[in-house]
């Protein structure tokens, strides 16, 4: 593997609230290269947070601080916002959990791809639209040419993801963070889009930051997992390794999901006093 | 012993638009049933026939033995419940968890409501200290229990299930699922659950009936779900994109 991507070393991320200060992600380190790392954690485990932070997406009050947040060499925390535009989208893309309110409903899929790429390559306006039908086409889309001139709307949920994956992927960044990708989606278009994303991650060289509360999905599309409780990471580990996770939370996660053989009566549920969860 | 629910050739329709086509299928008491399939194949729409919620249907639906109506009547609804899918947004923001239980109560005329809705609040897992409060005070779990106690308050004996753990977190989502088989046993209730998460089903109900444009493509016991052995394309489809390996 080559030099890492991505290097995060005691990342803290807080809110001021009545009571002072509180942390939402508590001092996590980590690395990324050009593999698919999964972060997967309940709601309120920071895992979005530590999402957000890498592209410094959180805005004041809320305040990221880390010894060291380097994407390619670059000290992401030194950047002047000017200088982050220049980086989001270009090297570090985002897809979002709900196509519904991500997409601008005034703006036809195809412009708003299309904006994606000019905003950061200076390109002739032929070129732009055969580059948009040709990501429409690489993200499944039948007719990428119809498609390209309706509106978010018109679209369904699954297709609606697909057109922001295109979006995200059509700067070719050299990572792509994935917030909850499929959450909004029916479980039969949930492995479309996962199949999609993976296919272009391969084929292009790309980092994946996977976030997501589903373990075994994760398990499924990442090389890597870590396992986020309360703003820490509890557990890193293989994908494959999951089932001998050895943290009693992650263990906790694993025993309370129903299997699709499921022949026990009741659920073990975790016991949440342990770690000062809702 | 009659069924629950029978459902004999229902076409339901919203304005011009037919959602439903022919859904027959017989729910015996006490029975767990779940209508799976993805988003727009109808199965919602199906539970909101039953709750009187789609009232433009056409066909047979008979609860308990009695035809149904097509509006909402006081009968069928103190029989029938329902719980919504999303804890957040079905219960009102401005009243207390005792408000919002003692309420069906009211309408009801029904006595001692004190009583009851402590007696529910502790049935379904929640201390005493959250009834004077109000939703936003509640973890989505608590949230989800307040919307299963409301639907519970009248004694029905049918219970409709819209994706009752889908907006939930795992660990949260398995006591939900506990609180749901035990007070089925505990009250010999008929729930049907609207879902589109597999193993949930394997967990929770006795049958299920597999739902695509609006019709039903196969009906099947946990069983066979648990084995794999789908018949239908579809539904095999669908066991293997919820990760099943056959």
């Amino acid at each position: 593997m080559s030099a890492p991507l991505l290097e995060v070393e005691n990342l803290r991320v807080s809110f001021p609230t009545h009571q002072g200060r509180v942390e939402v992600v508590k001092g996590i380190s980590f690395s990324l290269g050009r593999e698919r790392l999964g972060i997967v954690g309940e709601s309120g485990s920071g895992k979005s947070m530590t999402g957000r932070s890498i592209l410094r997406l959180i805005r004041s009050p809320g305040r990221v601080a880390a010894d060291k947040l380097n994407f390619n060499g670059i000290d992401l925390l030194a950047q002047s916002e000017k200088q982050m535009r220049a980086i989001r989208g270009a090297r570090i893309s985002m897809v979002m959990q709900d196509p519904k309110f991500s997409l601008n409903p005034v703006m036809t899929v195809g412009d708003q791809i299309a904006e994606a790429l000019r905003v950061h390559e200076k390109i002739s306006g032929r070129e732009v639209r055969d580059r948009v039908i040709a990501m429409l086409e690489a993200v499944r889309i039948n007719d990428p040419a119809r498609v390209a001139k309706l509106y978010p709307h018109e679209v369904s949920g699954g297709m609606g993801q697909r057109i922001m994956i295109a979006m995200m992927l059509i700067p070719e960044p050299d990572l792509l963070i994935a917030d909850e990708p499929t959450s909004a989606l029916d479980v039969s278009v949930q492995a479309q889009v996962l199949d999609i994303i993976d296919d272009l991650i391969r084929t292009k060289g790309m980092g994946l930051l996977l976030i997501s509360h589903d373990l075994n999905l994760v398990s499924r599309y990442c090389d890597r997992i870590l396992v986020m409780n309360a703003g820490q990471v509890v557990e890193s580990c293989a994908a494959g390794e999951l089932s001998n996770a050895t943290h009693p939370y992650t263990r906790g996660l694993l025993a309370a999901m129903p299997r699709l053989n499921e022949t026990r009566d009741q659920l073990p549920v975790l016991d949440r006093t342990s770690w000062g969860g809702t | 012993m009659t069924d629950a629910i029978i459902l004999s050739d229902l076409s339901i329709s919203y304005g011009e638009t037919q959602i439903t086509h022919d859904i027959s299928l017989s729910i015996a008491k006490g029975e767990s049933f779940a209508l799976v399939g993805e988003s727009g194949s109808g199965k919602t729409t199906v539970l909101r026939a039953i709750a009187g919620l789609a009232p433009q249907w056409t066909g047979d639906i008979s609860l308990l033995g009695k035809p149904r109506t097509h509006g909402i009547d006081s009968n069928s609804v103190r029989e029938t419940q329902m719980v919504f899918q999303d804890p957040y947004g079905s219960l009102h923001p401005r009243k207390t968890i005792d408000t919002v239980l003692s309420e069906p109560l009211a309408i009801h005329g029904i006595g001692n409501r004190g009583e009851r809705v402590e007696a529910m609040l502790q049935a379904v897992g929640l201390d005493r200290r959250f009834r004077f409060r109000y939703p936003h005070q509640l973890s989505g779990g608590q949230r989800q229990r307040v919307a299963i106690a409301r639907a519970l308050m009248l004694e029905p004996k049918v219970l409709l299930l819209d994706e009752p753990t889908s907006a939930l977190d795992v660990s949260v989502q398995a006591e939900i699922l506990n609180l749901l088989k035990r007070l089925q046993r505990e009250q010999n209730l008929t729930y049907l659950m609207v879902t589109h998460n597999l193993p949930v089903v394997a967990f929770l109900c006795d049958r299920l009936a597999v739902m695509r444009h609006g019709r039903i493509v196969e009906v099947a016991t946990a069983a066979r779900l648990r084995e794999g052995s789908f018949t239908d394309p579809y539904s095999r489809e669908l066991y293997a994109a919820s990760g099943g390996s056959h």
